[in-house]
């Protein structure tokens, strides 16, 4: 069995979007296309993540717990995908990064897509996921109750004229692994250096075990203080599993890494395995002299992310 | 591929061993952290005869409500299932309930609590909502929908060929055990420390 997606042109065919459709960005009315964007983030996984699940199950035995799992897992997102279904019931915390040209307001990118993401919710794309902290209460729109805190958006502007809206959807279960360590740590044995970020890196996974639903995807950034950190660490994820790291040496660590976590014998959902992670990211960052923070985020198998481009005539493509 | 259906007897149960394959079809409850700590806290007598045969499902689906009124699932994968760690052998004891589905597994309480009772816990494909929810063939009954909200509500439903994975049975096996062993000894022979 080989997982296919349907064609574009089956998603065109459903977009909300009328046919040829145009942002008019003199009155910025972005609402309809960061609904289209968030439709297919939920419903279809990019096709580097389901190219290597399938490349790792042909790699574990036949018939093994592992191989049926990434079996399971792939006829999961053929059927999302077909039914416009979520991939996942946890549609995660929603993060977007927007990148848009001088003298669009910051205000107005933000406020449609606090409207986009509650439309999308009230249409079941989105599952209310986001309560307050301690009351646990759900205002059921996916809107922060008491700020403007989720959906969380990071916006810049950049010298380009096109407006970039790049979004992941990360569930609770992986957040939940994500860890930042310290270094030098004396119970790891990790010292300042990529040893040291070695040791951290095989420590977080093993402790992750299948919790964050293995084969999962890791951010790992070196350095910043410990909010930059994080952030970069999770930023990473929109990386595609085919895009090789430009720094050499650093493209190295990361195939060793994913050769040595592989080797830790978790597997698909920590069933055990050849398949643990199906990539890793490195980066490294600026530091105060006295701290060295290593970040790790951790994204799930079905790793949601996509990116919305509308360029300087308003036409909106999705990649 | 073992397959099981509810009410399964206690036998059946206690015969399943770790890294049993199994497809479900039958009564499934869900619940997770709310529902857990109201079964608990008020051991509410109406909750019995549902939970009598069924199985516990930790989950917190995506619904669509129809124009009838009527529910279906629209994605169920499992949630994480040590948040329930403190009720789940409480629970297991007062409903009598043979089968908790999850994922991540769960800890010594739970453990102690599936050999004493007789059952067993299952591990559902996380992020396998969409194949999930196709398997939910009937929405029976929701409760406690408008006190805990959708994620946290007792969705009654009947599901047909749930594939799980056993990963703590009713002799103190737990795959999540095995699997913490053989790679916390790789990790140390990694780093040296072996």
């Amino acid at each position: 069995m080989h997982a296919c997606l349907t064609s574009l042109e089956t998603v065109e065919a459903h977009s909300v979007l009328p046919l040829g459709w145009r942002a008019d960005l003199k009155a910025l009315d972005l609402v309809p296309a960061v609904l289209e964007l968030l439709r297919r983030t939920t419903s279809r996984l990019p096709q580097d993540v389901i190219d290597a699940m399938e490349a790792q199950r042909a790699a574990e035995i036949p018939g093994s717990r592992a191989a049926n799992t990434l079996g399971t897992m792939l006829e999961n997102i053929t059927l999302a995908d077909a039914r416009i279904a979520p991939l996942c019931q946890d549609t995660g915390t929603v993060i977007l990064w927007v990148r848009h040209p001088f003298g669009i307001s910051q205000r107005q990118l933000k406020a449609q897509i606090r409207a986009a993401v509650a439309e999308a919710t009230r249409r079941s794309w989105l599952r209310p996921n986001c309560v307050g902290a301690l009351s646990g209460q759900n205002p059921g729109t996916n809107l922060d109750p008491y700020g403007e805190g989720h959906p969380v958006v990071h916006l810049e502007e950049w010298s380009s004229d096109h407006i970039e809206i790049a979004i992941m959807l990360k569930g609770g279960g992986c957040e939940n692994v994500g860890a930042q360590y310290r270094l030098p740590d004396a119970d790891l044995g990790a010292g300042r250096n990529l040893a040291g970020v070695r040791a951290c890196v095989l420590d977080a996974v093993m402790k992750a075990q299948g919790q964050g639903c293995a084969p999962g995807i890791l951010g790992v950034a070196i350095g910043g203080d410990r909010v930059v950190s994080y952030e970069r660490s999770k930023e990473l994820l929109l990386r595609k599993l085919t895009e090789a790291n430009p720094r050499v040496d650093l493209d190295a660590f990361e195939r060793q890494l994913v050769s040595e976590i592989n080797s830790l014998g978790i597997g698909p959902m920590g069933y055990g395995g050849r398949t643990t992670v199906l990539g890793v990211f490195v980066d490294e960052l600026w530091r105060h002299p006295a701290s060295f923070y290593v970040s790790i985020s951790y994204m799930c198998w079905s790793s949601r992310r996509m990116t919305l481009t509308v360029d300087v005539d308003g036409h909106a493509s999705f990649a | 591929m073992k397959r099981l259906v509810t009410p399964v007897p206690e036998t059946e149960i206690r015969a399943l061993r770790v890294g049993d394959e199994v497809l479900l079809s039958g009564r499934v409850v869900l619940s997770r952290d709310m529902g857990h700590a109201f079964m608990v806290a008020q051991k509410p007598e109406w909750l019995r005869p549902i939970l009598e045969g069924a199985f516990i499902y930790h989950c917190g689906p995506v619904v669509k409500q129809n124009d009838e009124g009527g529910w279906s699932f629209v994605s169920c994968g499992p949630t994480t299932s040590i948040r329930e760690e403190s009720y789940q052998a409480e629970v297991l004891e007062t409903y009598g309930v043979r089968g908790v589905i999850g994922k991540g597994g769960m800890g010594p309480k739970t453990s102690a609590g599936l050999q004493k009772t007789g059952a067993c816990y299952f591990h559902a494909t996380g992020g396998a909502g969409a194949l999930l929810a196709e398997r939910v063939k009937r929405v029976v009954d929701v409760k406690m929908l408008a006190e805990f909200g959708s994620p946290e509500a007792f969705w009654i439903v009947d599901v047909e060929d749930f594939p799980l994975v056993v990963t703590m049975d009713s002799v103190g096996g737990s795959l999540h055990a095995q699997v913490l062993e053989e790679s916390r000894a790789r990790l140390a022979s990694l780093l040296g420390h072996g």
